[in-house]
């Protein structure tokens, strides 16, 4: 089979080509294809890669234009293959995921003080599948606001605040929904982008929701109502 | 420019170095984490089956009983001293990763929840779903950036740094790195090292289940630098990992009441039994001409979405099989390396300032064979031990650090190895390493297979200089980075055949089919091994 990868070097000089790859191999996942090129083909091929089972989120890239972890993807014929978006490129398939990350440093993504609560399985449901995420950063690459505001706090950070927010442990819930006011849980256009390419089926637009709610008890609003008598909205439209 | 200071140097991110990075910033020490990847890419994140400690929530149990189960998998081996340390911290380990959010299953009776895993006398391993050691590490993340923990990412590790004092005796100072994203050598400077690298399951390629990064960087750097290695022919194969990826089925589907089947549909071993025991009646059974299945059909849907969702994805992902209908083909792969750096109870190597923990380590826990669920508490325990006392030791060190020779040396390293003439292809030498270590230096193993790998394998290292990455260039250099763990595996994969040809008895997962018994009198004893001006040594030690 045939499939095109896009390739990127900044070394002399910043150079992007898109490369065609022949391959014989049977029902492979993209990461076997990209190990085969690799170790057979073009040892210049660069692609971050660890777990092979959809644990370690370091297979993160783009077919056909849509986020998949390389490792849990069928090759079809003819793929297109390119790195993340909304994220730097080092190298062909490399992403510097450094600033994505940092959002959870922003976001304050941990248990800020903790009681000692005994919790039920109906708690450990309540925040089970958010904290099945992997980081991959899928959802950063196909966040249209991330795309427009870096400042955004994004899918990923935001889902692990809702991971601490709702876990009985915290203490300080009141501190962590202050820290998301701002380029948080109020700049999602609930688009429902992120939940769509996730790997592990979490819906950080969900989550993002309920921060919202949780936000409303704590009685801040949505900034984007009571603009009415000719203000502008974020993107400089009229709002009414 | 490339020349960085601090207190106590951690090599490696996975849950081994996240925990010694926590208690050596609580220690007061400045930290600095390096991984060649990044903290939550690490293998921790695919334990599956769970945490070890007696908590008796699910089922009678006791420390008394957790350590007695350890101590009679090691077959002797391990040390009873570090043992009961270890089974006694656990309660306390479980607390407090309970404490900082690591989001464990839990009773009905709100406790968290526990099931038996192989070699054990109760339901002992604390589990989140099948996500216990993602959970875990995540957790140990976010608690690290909580703390402000400095982690530098895709920073690979070349050496570490040594001086001498005045009586001649070197101790660790620092370490030389590879940025990987600018290509460039960076030296960072330390009053103590700690090493958290993991292990080295990785020499058997395609047959193990780990993940890439598995290559034993760390201990064939601390064996450069002078520390010691202990029992490192003891390596644990995991009894049931899809057949065509080697992908793993968690033990937790045999303490649920997964059955092992041949092709004729015939059980053929306690499924419970520990773990090296299971591999070799499943690789019999193979070697006779059947091929093997883990059944778990009769578990139902709703138990295998609840507790094997995981495993459930990958048997249909890479093998086209529904495990809720289908029988799984399985085989076993090499999964955990129980050898390591030697250290001592203070998790201290014999290089004064290295410190290590982790698989990479080896605290006499395991012996000859691991139990599951004792690997993810043994980080955690350890992982403690070593970031406080690496913290106190730095605390005490008023040693001059004196790096430029060897910052020289690694940069001339970096730049060499590009020109080596690449008319030997190293990844297909990798391949062909893994296939003779799976059929020779595997599961069973003889003198004679033993001994025609270690001629295969001191070939290739004449042929190093004929191989080399074909990728010249600085930024994002994998072909490198391959290259380079290459050769760290190369080096560990002498050492480990050196220590499988000494051994002559079978013990745990160290079985030579030409001697299958035990034998106490001679090799009830840790297989040291040593390098005095780069020429290996290796000794029994108790």
């Amino acid at each position: 089979m045939k499939i095109e990868i896009k390739r990127y070097t900044s070394e002399p000089e910043i150079k992007e080509e898109v490369l065609a790859y022949e391959v014989e191999l049977e029902d492979p996942t993209l990461l076997e294809v990209l190990n085969h090129i690799k170790t057979t083909q073009d040892s210049s091929l660069s692609f971050s890669s660890g777990c092979r089972s959809s644990v370690c989120g370091s297979c993160s890239m783009r077919v056909n234009g849509r986020e998949v972890l390389a490792c849990a993807y069928k090759v079809q014929e003819g793929d297109m293959i390119e790195p993340l978006k909304n994220v730097p490129v080092i190298r062909d398939l490399v992403v510097d995921m450094e600033k994505a990350y940092s959002m959870n440093v922003r976001a304050k993504a941990w248990l800020e003080g903790s009681s000692e609560v005994a919790l039920s399985p109906e708690d450990e449901k309540r925040n089970e599948r958010q904290s099945d995420c992997i980081m991959c950063g899928s959802c950063y690459s196909a966040c249209p606001v991330y795309a427009v505001n870096g400042e955004f706090l994004g899918p990923f950070a935001l889902t692990r605040v809702w991971r601490y927010v709702s876990d009985g442990r915290e203490e300080g819930e009141e501190a962590k929904i202050h820290t998301i006011q701002s380029n948080g849980v109020w700049d999602c256009t609930l688009c429902n982008e992120c939940t769509l390419v996730c790997p592990q089926d979490i819906s950080s637009k969900a989550d993002i929701e309920k921060l919202r709610a949780t936000s409303a008890q704590y009685g801040f609003m949505d900034p984007n109502f009571g603009s009415f008598g000719g203000d502008f909205g974020f993107d400089g439209s009229p709002s009414f | 420019m490339n020349n960085y200071k601090t207190d106590v140097l951690i090599i490696g991110a996975g849950g081994a170095g996240l925990v010694a990075a926590l208690n050596a910033h609580k220690s007061g020490a400045k930290v600095t984490v390096l991984t060649k990847e990044y903290p939550t890419r690490a293998q921790t994140s695919m334990a599956q089956g769970g945490i070890n400690a007696a908590l008796a929530n699910a089922g009678a149990d006791s420390v008394e009983d957790h350590i007695q189960n350890t101590l009679k998998s090691a077959q002797g081996l391990a040390n009873e001293e570090a043992v009961r340390l270890m089974c006694n911290e656990a309660l306390e380990a479980v607390a407090w990763l309970d404490s900082i959010g690591v989001p464990f299953s839990r009773t009905k009776e709100s406790k968290i929840a526990q099931r038996t895993l192989g070699g054990a006398s109760a339901p002992r391993a604390c589990y989140a779903q099948d996500y216990t050691g993602l959970k875990i590490l995540h957790t140990l993340y976010d608690r690290a950036m909580a703390e402000g923990i400095e982690i530098k990412n895709e920073r690979y590790l070349l050496n570490f740094i040594t001086n001498k004092d005045k009586h001649e005796k070197s101790y660790a100072c620092g370490a030389t790195v590879l940025n990987i994203r600018t290509g460039e050598v960076e030296t960072y400077e330390a009053k103590s090292v700690i090493v958290a690298t993991g292990g080295y399951s990785k020499i058997y390629h395609k047959h193990s289940t780990n993940a890439k990064g598995s290559t034993g960087d760390g201990i064939a750097a601390a064996i450069r630098a002078g520390a010691r290695l202990s029992d490192m022919e003891f390596i644990q194969f995991h009894p049931t990992a899809l057949k065509n990826s080697s992908i793993l089925i968690s033990e937790s589907a045999r303490g649920a009441g997964g059955h092992l089947l041949n092709s004729k549909g015939e059980r053929f071993v306690d499924e419970l039994l520990p773990r090296d025991q299971v591999a070799r009646a499943i690789n019999d059974q193979i070697q006779a001409g059947e091929e093997v299945f883990l059944d778990i059909r009769h578990l139902g849907e709703e138990f295998i979405m609840e507790q094997l969702p995981q495993e459930r994805k990958l048997a249909k992902l890479y093998e086209n099989v529904d495990p809720v209908s289908d029988l799984i083909p399985i085989k076993p792969v090499a999964h955990y390396t129980m050898g390591g750096i030697e250290v001592d109870k203070n998790s201290h190597t014999k290089l004064k300032g290295l410190f290590a923990a982790g698989e990479c380590a080896n605290h006499k826990v395991h012996g000859a064979n691991r139990l599951g669920g004792n690997s993810l508490l043994e980080l955690i325990v350890f992982g403690k031990q070593a970031g406080e006392n690496a913290a106190a030791w730095a605390q005490k060190f008023d040693s001059p650090i004196e790096t430029d020779e060897q910052t020289i040396s690694a940069q001339n390293f970096v730049k060499g190895v590009k020109y080596f003439t690449n008319q030997i292809d190293f990844y297909q030498k990798h391949q062909f390493m893994g296939n003779i270590f799976y059929n020779n230096a595997g599961i069973s193993k003889d003198e004679m297979g033993l001994k025609a790998v270690l001629g295969a394998i001191r070939q290739i290292q004449k042929e190093i200089p004929f191989m080399g990455p074909k990728d010249k260039s600085k930024i994002y250099n994998t072909n490198l980075i391959d290259f380079i763990e290459f050769g760290n595996m190369v080096e560990l994969c002498e050492i480990i055949l050196v220590c499988m040809i000494s051994r002559n008895e079978s013990r745990g997962a160290h079985y030579r089919s030409d001697i299958p018994k035990p034998n106490d009198m001679a090799y009830k004893a840790h297989t040291i091994t040593w390098k005095e001006d780069g020429v290996l040594c290796a000794d029994f030690m108790e």
